[in-house]
């Protein structure tokens, strides 16, 4: 894309997409959002970057190549799902723990890692397919 | 409680695999002495189950195993009787002396741990097979020796007839493994268990019941693609194209027997019928006859002995099918001695080969000076055919002709089927028996032939595995008084399912007795068809040959049918016209939305329409000018943003209704989906208009006014019935307790739900590697389709001129600068549908 206007705000837009998606990610257990519609987010983030200054660019940006990335999502989902085998639990049971910190409590648990799973499997797939949609129009 | 023998029973069938999984490390330290450390497993195991052998001698029977899913009330079980322990001791004693044998045979090959290896897989599935309790199991290590016998078979895999062989006896005895599954799903339905043992009591009630039939037919089916039974024989002979160790231990004493096994366990449940004899009866005699007139064609010794050993699984077959006291006693004696003389005289033929180099009978002459000992463990294999007195087999013979009780001549016509039976067996023995006396003498005797390789005698290993056996069938013909008790009469009570009262004796007043003149006719017979032996070979093969056909290939005209007619199915299926996939969808959808309304006659009411506030009101009309968006648009890049409004509109009314996660995951939706499309548009190069002629878009317009009032309907019917909401009230009352979420939807999601979101993310990553793998291919990466595919794609690239499928190489060079910016394509339709036609050829 070759308007001035979207290439200077691109890398911006991109940063702000990907920053709120990992807000809607980790609040969505209590209000509207998850690591689903988190991916979407920032699935989207790579496509408009990718449009604004290339495909080789946003490779290098992302140091991961995205398909990688959703390996590792389902990878977490399942080891997620593991750890409550550990505790003798059947597979996939939620487990929960409380970490202190300063005034409040930071809460950890095995749903938030499987939703951080789907989050990473979302954005490498949706994120890969634009890519290589993208990727044919450069390197022709 | 698991109790040690539950263990040590488990571990018979469990410690081969397990050595299995050693044996090419093992091998690899061992060399040249891996057949020894190995044969260790089944000499212990066969040392292990002769600890039993007194106990089932009493009568008695050991139950033993594990749970294995006990909610379905499955257990890994094992049932010890007389007859699954001399199965078992048959296959851990005769396989003792063939994985020695194959550790000399195949001495020095490059493969020979994986050989060692597949040949204990082998072993275990046998054993597992046999002492099975739980049916389940059973057609589990019934399976198993199917693959495990196609590795076997398929061993020497750079050979094609190899490959064939092994591909054929998978497609037959795996057919046959399915009618077994079939029947035990049959029988656990009508019995409500899983187990053999708990079966022998409802045989009266599954005779009565009308599933006896089916049942019966598909436990036959099984037994007889198994023991090679006609007209599913053919692949036994051509399974000889395994290494000589395979087919004396597979084809022999243990894979093939599997059939009989699976007949006379099924015996006291299913046997005893007029249905169950006629069919047993009938293809037993009748594979008797041709399996031994095949064996009389041969001149190649494992060829021969193939053929026989149809031939000796015909005739169990026939003695289990007529079933009576004196036959089942017969098949047990036959059994047990056909395991022995014919394991034996694989392991010579395997010898002789090794030794000369050729297995042609009419290439080999004299041998008994050079193969002393080989020629010892033959001659006692071929008396054995012949059933001469001192063998086993020859008390097999007797008591297979005492089926026939005559108190006068007219009891011949009276009882014309055991009259028939009986000349099928004296002809079908006599065959064999000549087979067996020309396999000794053309080999043995006569002239010394030069031969590929100098005659020598093979090293210990090579032979002592077919004299032991030859010295157990002399053992076992002479030592009647202990055989009977501890083998005969456990193993033939168990087949019959009552207590079974047998005493075998030698004495000389036999010699005057019916059986003794029909077994003297026998040798009679068989030494006259010997002497003419070689012109009745001719006489079949130019027979043979004017025929024509052959069950091989009838099987390959079915494979081959199936072949193709699978490419024709989907050549027709999978055509790559899109436009016709989405006709098929489109139509399909609407006949699912449509046809249940009228199956009620009655159209849902339209539900009350509340008054609609502006923004409302706004939001409807923002959906309809997306919609007329589409309908108006001149090109198809306007089409597919003004369908992102009206997404956009239906995410709104999501929000405006209390679905705010639905309506945020539809916004990113629609987002991502019209981005991707126009991706997607402006790689496929199609014109910028969608022309289309009045008929089409009717056609077009029409299915989907179709579609859209079908929808309709079923949402006002849907509000019609009253909202179950058990669910969500569950839901809403656990989520914060139970799960530590308020977000419902998202807890079902990651909590509740978390197996279908983890099997759903997997299925998306499938999706997108499969995407890439596309994309990647479309960009003239490397093309690794299916022949199928590319001939198909290839047949209709001129129909699909348009569809994405057609320009496989998409380095359209002067498409390019245009299609870079999305919304400011100028490229002539004209001209990029002319650079896909060049494109066509790989750039």
């Amino acid at each position: 894309m070759k308007t001035v206007i979207f290439k200077t705000i691109a890398p911006a837009l991109t940063a702000i997409m990907v920053v709120f998606s990992i807000f809607v990610l980790l609040r969505g257990h209590n209000e509207p959002g998850g690591g689903f519609i988190g991916g979407l987010i920032a699935a989207s983030a790579i496509a408009i970057y990718g449009i604004a200054v290339g495909v080789e660019n946003v490779r290098k940006a992302l140091k991961f190549d995205p398909i990688s990335m959703a390996g590792f999502g389902v990878f977490i989902a399942s080891f997620a799902g593991l750890l409550s085998l550990g505790q003798s639990f059947p597979f996939l049971t939620g487990l929960w723990g409380y970490i202190p910190f300063g005034e409040t409590k930071i809460t950890v648990s095995t749903p938030m890692l499987f939703d951080i799973g789907v989050y990473f499997a979302v954005v490498g797939t949706i994120g890969a397919v634009a890519l290589a949609l993208e990727e044919e129009d450069d390197d022709k | 409680m698991i109790s040690d023998q539950d263990l040590g029973i488990t571990l018979i069938a469990i410690a081969p695999f397990l050595a299995a999984a050693l044996a090419p490390f093992i091998h690899r330290f061992t060399k040249g002495h891996s057949g020894w450390v190995l044969a260790i497993i089944p000499a212990s195991i066969f040392i292990y189950l002769l600890g039993f052998v007194e106990q089932i001698a009493r009568g008695e029977v050991v139950n033993a195993g594990f749970d294995w899913v006990p909610s379905y009330g499955l257990r890994l079980s094992f049932y010890l009787d007389g007859l699954s322990v001399t199965f078992a001791l048959l296959i851990s004693g005769i396989g003792t002396f063939i994985i020695l044998y194959s550790g000399a045979y195949l001495k020095g090959h490059v493969h020979q741990g994986r050989f060692l290896a597949f040949m204990l897989m082998f072993m275990g599935s046998m054993l597992g097979l046999v002492l099975s309790d739980n049916l389940v199991s059973l057609f589990v290590f019934w399976e198993l020796t199917a693959i495990t016998s196609f590795l076997l078979i398929g061993f020497d895999h750079v050979r094609e007839a190899s490959r064939r062989a092994a591909i054929q006896a998978l497609v037959i005895t795996g057919l046959g493994g399915l009618a077994l599954l079939a029947a035990i799903v049959l029988l656990r339905q009508f019995t409500g268990q899983w187990d053999m043992s708990a079966m022998f009591g409802w045989s009266d009630a599954i005779k009565e019941g009308g599933m006896y039939l089916p049942i019966l037919l598909l436990v036959i089916f099984a037994a007889f693609t198994k023991s090679a039974q006609f007209p599913f024989h053919f692949w036994l002979p051509n399974a000889m194209e395994a290494p000589t160790p395979v087919s004396a231990y597979l084809h022999s004493a243990t894979m093939v027997k599997a059939g009989v096994y699976l007949l006379a366990r099924f015996n006291p449940v299913l046997g005893d019928t007029f249905e169950w004899s006629l069919i047993l009866q009938v293809f037993g005699g009748f594979t008797l006859l041709w399996g031994a007139a095949m064996a009389m064609k041969q001149t190649d010794l494992k060829q021969m002995l193939a053929q026989t050993t149809i031939a000796s699984l015909g005739l169990l077959v026939l003695l289990i099918g007529i079933g009576t006291e004196v036959a089942i006693t017969a098949a047990v004696l036959y059994l047990v001695s056909h395991a022995f003389y014919k394991g034996a005289l694989f392991m010579v033929a395997g010898s002789v080969d090794h030794s000369t180099g050729t297995r042609d009978i009419g290439e080999l002459g004299g041998l008994w000076r050079a193969m002393p000992l080989t020629f010892a463990a033959a001659a006692i294999g071929v008396a054995g055919m012949a059933g001469v007195p001192a063998t086993v087999a020859f008390m097999a013979k007797e008591e297979m002709y005492a089926i026939l009780e005559l108190s006068s001549i007219s009891d011949l016509f009276t009882n014309w089927t055991t009259t028939l039976a009986i000349v099928v067996m004296i002809l079908g023995n006599a065959m064999m028996m000549a087979v067996g006396l020309s396999m000794l003498f053309k080999v043995f005797f006569g002239e010394m032939k030069t031969t590929p390789l100098k005659p020598h005698e093979g090293s210990l290993s090579i032979w002592i595995g077919a004299l032991v056996l030859g010295g157990f069938s002399i053992w076992a013909g002479t030592q009647l008084y202990y055989f009977t008790n501890t083998i005969l009469i456990p193993v033939a009570s168990s087949i019959a399912g009552y207590g079974v009262e047998a005493s075998l004796y030698i004495k000389f007043s036999m010699l005057t007795t019916l059986p003794f003149a029909l077994s003297t006719l026998t040798w009679i017979l068989g030494v006259v068809i010997f002497l003419a032996i070689a012109d009745i070979r001719a006489i079949m093969r130019s027979f043979a040959k004017n025929l024509g056909w052959s069950f091989d290939k009838i099987f390959d005209w079915l494979i081959f049918g199936l072949i193709k007619l699978s490419a024709r199915l989907t050549d027709f299926l999978h055509h790559g016209r899109l436009e016709i996939y989405l006709y098929v969808v489109f139509v399909g959808f609407a006949l699912a939305l449509i046809l249940p309304l009228f199956g009620n006659f009655a159209l849902p009411t339209m539900p009350p329409i509340e008054t609609i506030s502006f923004y409302e009101g706004g939001i409807f009309a923002m959906a309809l000018v997306g919609l007329a968006a589409v309908v108006m648009a001149k090109t198809r890049l306007v089409a597919i943003v003004s369908l992102g409004i009206q997404g956009f509109a239906v995410a709104l009314i999501f929000m405006l209704f209390g679905a705010p996660d639905l309506g945020f995951t539809q916004f990113m939706v629609e987002t991502l989906s019209v981005v991707i499309l126009a991706l997607v548009m402006t790689r496929l190069h199609l014109d910028q208009r969608d022309f289309r002629a009045p008929m089409e878009i009717i056609r077009d317009g029409g299915l989907a006014l179709i579609v859209g009032v079908g929808v309709t309907l079923v949402m006002f019917s849907v509000l019609q019935t009253t909202l179950d909401t058990r669910l969500s009230d569950f839901f809403t009352l656990t989520s914060v307790p139970l799960a530590h979420g308020s977000n419902i939807v998202n807890v079902i999601l990651v909590d509740y739900r978390g197996l279908d979101t983890l099997g759903e993310i997997s299925v998306v990553l499938a999706a997108g590697i499969a995407i890439i793998a596309l994309i990647r291919i479309r960009s003239g990466g490397p093309q690794t389709g299916s022949g199928i595919l590319k001939k198909i794609t290839g047949g209709r690239r001129k129909k699909t001129a348009m569809a994405n499928k057609t320009s496989k190489t998409s380095k359209v060079a002067k498409a390019s600068k245009s299609t870079r910016a999305v919304s400011s394509r100028k490229a002539s339709p004209a001209k990029s549908k002319a650079s896909v036609e060049k494109g066509r050829k790989p750039a």
